[in-house]
């Protein structure tokens, strides 16, 4: 651009410097790896409800899931809760979505996985919908800059597990974000309430790195397939466990000596008091042999 | 008339570097780290533990290192874990370390001790962890002792404004933020530990570990205060990676759950 009038570009430079300054803003844009060293996904027991300040009807529901429910046609392509983003195994892909007039950030979005919705998060100041608005698998989710800390809030979500198949929470639920970055490190701390099936805020981090060689699992279309064949002999079937027979219930206890009504969470357990309940009652198991768990260079 | 406009940008200019200024504020003396406080962490907080249950809540079984990624040195020291040993020693406080204390269950109290310095009281193992402002880490004595809690280092992040060019600025008052962003963030630099455990079954770090940790706090419309606090161990002697956790504190309203209790090896 060549001004013809200096003056003009001079005054322009002068209104340049009389601008107000906006609040604090951090760049996300990018691809984040997982590196966080915290075990949100990776138990394997199928009973693992340590540490959930589970309802009663938060734990009922989780004692009666059985995973084999995933392979029913209709549920093969539903994908889980917002939650999924700080317990899932992804990199989060960052991108600012700009107003196409103005080119100011009008959302920042989260991509997708192959099994987990993306997330918008709304910075213009939009309300969320009617309590009544259709919810959907990623939900509806605002922003706003604190400082140098993006909050953002998703309402009208789906049900769907939280834990990797242990726990779950309702169409109810909010969740609730903050983003902080220290340089290369983008931490996430989510809490989760749900008035059906937690009786406290769950509260989940995350810890994320920039990265330039993301290993990520785009969102795809979903086809369902014939995966378990007695549930499409009978489509009627919807696999699960009846109260008090998980076959699963006691594995824990068995393999970790931790008493089972730690395993099976409350929002006690969550706290540092209740170290003083397990006291008399646990005994830590026999040491692991060698090559056992973890701990591998 | 291009005598009038040079007038005009001239008068323009100086109005714009006036107010520069005045956003800037005139030079002052930098205020103590107490007074300057971005967030006020100061309280009794507890510790949430909804993540690492299994390794936090109860002492894990010897060799039960899931999620530790460890040097051959590092698992021969973890495989040589006595708790017995351990209190023999007198060194029960090993897992209460700095790079370990804010995972242990229970509470902390953080109080300021002087204009430059946060004191950080835990209950559990009954350990002060000591946040110093200024160049600690740099005007340490050569022989300063090693610690559990080690030297530290704190510097407040505060957030700062970025200064975007707006060519309409008047246009968009309605949706900008406050000119003055609130919050900010707490880097503490911890340094002169005493070699000890991440966790209570003995996974080590060693004396040359470096602990760096960021404190952000979360501030909810229903009144609720939370910690997070991103954690950040280095010790290439015994970690083959870099150890990323982000424990979780809630605040409470006074101090009558605090539960002084010793340090354990076992328990």
């Amino acid at each position: 651009m060549k001004f013809e009038k200096p003056g003009i570009a001079v005054l322009i430079v002068v209104i340049m410097l009389w601008a107000a300054p906006v609040a604090a803003q951090v760049d996300l844009t990018g691809t984040w790896q997982r590196v966080g060293g915290n075990d949100n996904g990776a138990s394997q027991e199928p009973v693992d409800l340590l540490g959930m300040p589970l309802s009663a009807d938060g734990r009922a529901k989780a004692l009666s899931y059985d995973i084999a429910a995933l392979s029913a046609t209709e549920r093969q392509c539903q994908m889980y809760p917002p939650m999924y983003a700080i317990v899932g195994p992804f990199p989060l892909q960052f991108s600012m979505v700009p107003d196409p007039i103005t080119q100011k950030l009008l959302a920042w979005k989260i991509a997708g996985w192959g099994d987990r919705d993306e997330t918008v998060i709304w910075m213009d100041g939009r309300p969320h919908p009617s309590k009544i608005a259709p919810h959907s698998h990623g939900g509806f989710t605002t922003g706003a800059w604190e400082g140098d800390t993006l909050t953002a809030v998703t309402t009208h979500f789906k049900l769907g597990d939280i834990k990797r198949h242990r726990g779950f929470s309702s169409d109810r639920a909010t969740m609730s974000y903050r983003f902080n970055r220290h340089g290369d490190l983008l931490t996430v701390t989510g809490i989760l309430e749900d008035p059906v099936y937690l009786a406290e805020p769950f509260v989940l981090t995350q810890i994320f790195r920039l990265t330039t060689n993301p290993n990520n699992f785009p969102l795809t279309a979903c086809e369902p397939i014939e995966e378990l064949p007695r549930l499409h002999e009978n489509p009627a079937l919807v696999p699960h466990y009846l109260p008090g027979k998980h076959p699963a219930l006691n594995e824990m206890t068995k393999r970790y000596n931790i008493p089972l009504e730690a395993v099976l969470g409350g929002p006690e357990t969550m706290y540092p008091e209740y170290r003083k309940r397990l006291r008399d009652k646990y005994v830590p198991p026999a040491p692991v042999t060698p090559g056992g768990r973890g701990g591998a260079k | 008339m291009s005598r009038v406009l040079c007038l005009v940008v001239a008068a323009l200019i100086v109005c714009g570097f006036s107010r520069l200024e005045a956003q800037r504020g005139n030079p002052q003396p930098p205020r103590p780290p107490r007074a300057a406080a971005p967030i006020d962490l100061t309280g009794y907080w507890v510790s949430i533990v909804t993540q690492d249950w299994r390794w936090r809540m109860v002492t894990p079984a010897k060799g039960d290192y899931q999620g530790i990624q460890m040097t051959p040195e590092g698992r021969k020291i973890a495989d040589a874990w006595d708790p017995a040993r351990d209190e023999a020693t007198g060194e029960q406080c090993r897992s209460y370390g700095a790079p370990a204390l804010m995972s242990v269950p229970g509470r902390i109290h953080i109080t300021w001790q002087d204009d430059t310095t946060i004191k950080v009281d835990a209950d559990a193992g009954m350990q002060t962890r000591l946040l110093r402002f200024g160049n600690v880490q740099t005007n340490k004595p050569a022989d300063a002792p090693r610690t559990w809690q080690g030297i530290s280092e704190a510097q407040w992040l505060a957030a700062r404004p970025n200064v975007p060019l707006q060519l309409r600025p008047a246009d968009r008052t309605a949706d900008t933020p406050p000119l003055r962003p609130t919050g900010g963030s707490l880097r503490v630099v911890t340094t002169n530990l005493r070699a000890g455990y991440l966790r209570k079954n003995g996974v080590p770090y060693s004396e040359n570990a470096v602990l760096t940790e960021h404190w952000d706090l979360y501030k909810r419309p229903n009144g609720e205060e939370w910690l997070t606090i991103t954690t950040q161990v280095e010790d290439p002697r015994y970690l083959s990676n870099v150890r990323l956790t982000a424990p979780v504190f809630k605040k409470e309203p006074n101090g009558s759950k605090w539960d002084p209790t010793p340090c354990s090896a076992r328990w």
